[in-house]
């Protein structure tokens, strides 16, 4: 039997009749929408910005400049990544008035090929998650995020942590599909690096 | 295939977002070439730490703050107010 070529078209998804029911003044849908979103937005202006005060302006100016511009969402794209775009650019313009000095930018690439070239192969304890309490684990897994340059963290978490798939990251930062791949692949080979020290087998662990 | 084409695929590799031709010899390659090996399931394990991890969670009371701060924000854009009144700008937590 032939393919049904003529898909019948897909029911309107909660998310985009609270967008409508959002843009046509209804406050208490746009409500909903922040409910659903805010601990991500959260997320990700954290890990972009490193400073908790910031994350609570990123939160905040994010939402309400998405409920300013309603009108301008096309729709095409999903609310959330729409959101998320927004958001990413609050919270690097936030990083560039704390760093003044240098110039943050998502574009950043100034790290050669080879700083991800791995340097230290070790295997990793069985499960790094047993070697430390909760908070050890936190600061270890902040600390070492930090260090990234902003350009790759940004991907890194949209990606990984957020779950966006790579064109909807490359989407929400204004980048070509590629340009994602390869940073993404760089942070998590950084990331791996860094994280070694922690968590690599040492002498006399016990093997699995 | 040399350990640096490898890596060059790594991600399209923990992703599955390859061709099962290339997916074959990613493993094959896998299979005799340790560090590889190593460099590979320590990187799927980066990802699932970060991905698990509960970092920069919202916490439950500064989560209500911020909420009320926006919608407020958001009423008085509505009404045609001014929406950077300081009043309704949720304080920093401490």
């Amino acid at each position: 039997m032939d393919a049904i070529e003529n898909k019948v078209a897909e029911p309107p998804s909660e998310e985009s009749l609270l967008v409508e029911a959002a843009r046509a003044g209804d406050i208490a849908a746009f409500e909903s929408l922040v409910r659903r979103y805010d601990r991500n937005v959260f997320r990700i202006a954290q890990h972009i910005t490193q400073n908790r005060e910031d994350a609570e302006d990123v939160v905040q100016d994010a939402f309400l400049k998405a409920y300013q511009n309603l009108g301008q969402f096309q729709g095409q794209s999903k609310f959330y990544t729409w959101l998320v775009r927004i958001a990413v650019n609050e919270a690097l313009m936030r990083l560039r008035r704390r760093r003044p000095e240098r110039i943050v930018s998502i574009d950043e690439d100034v790290k050669t090929e080879e700083d991800s070239m791995p340097r230290e192969i070790a295997d990793w304890s069985p499960n790094p998650e047993q070697l430390y309490t909760q908070s050890e684990l936190k600061e270890i897994l902040g600390k070492t995020i930090q260090g990234l340059p902003p350009g790759f963290r940004t991907v890194f978490v949209l990606r990984d942590v957020e779950g966006l798939s790579t064109e909807e990251t490359a989407a929400a930062l204004d980048l070509s599909v590629p340009a994602v791949k390869s940073r993404l692949l760089r942070a998590r080979l950084q990331l791996r690096e860094r994280l070694n020290k922690y968590f690599k087998r040492r002498d006399g662990d016990a093997r699995p | 295939m040399k350990c640096s084409d490898f890596l060059k695929e790594l991600t399209d590799y923990l992703d599955d977002t390859m061709d099962p031709k290339t997916r074959a010899e990613l493993e094959e390659h896998l299979q005799w070439c340790h560090n590889c090996y190593v460099v590979c399931n320590t990187t799927k394990s980066t990802i699932e730490i970060y991905r698990d991890s509960t970092l920069y969670e919202l916490p439950d009371e500064l989560r209500g703050k911020l909420q009320t701060a926006i919608i407020s924000k958001c009423k008085s854009h509505k009404n045609g107010v001014k929406s950077t009144h300081p009043s309704t700008k949720a304080k920093h937590s401490t």
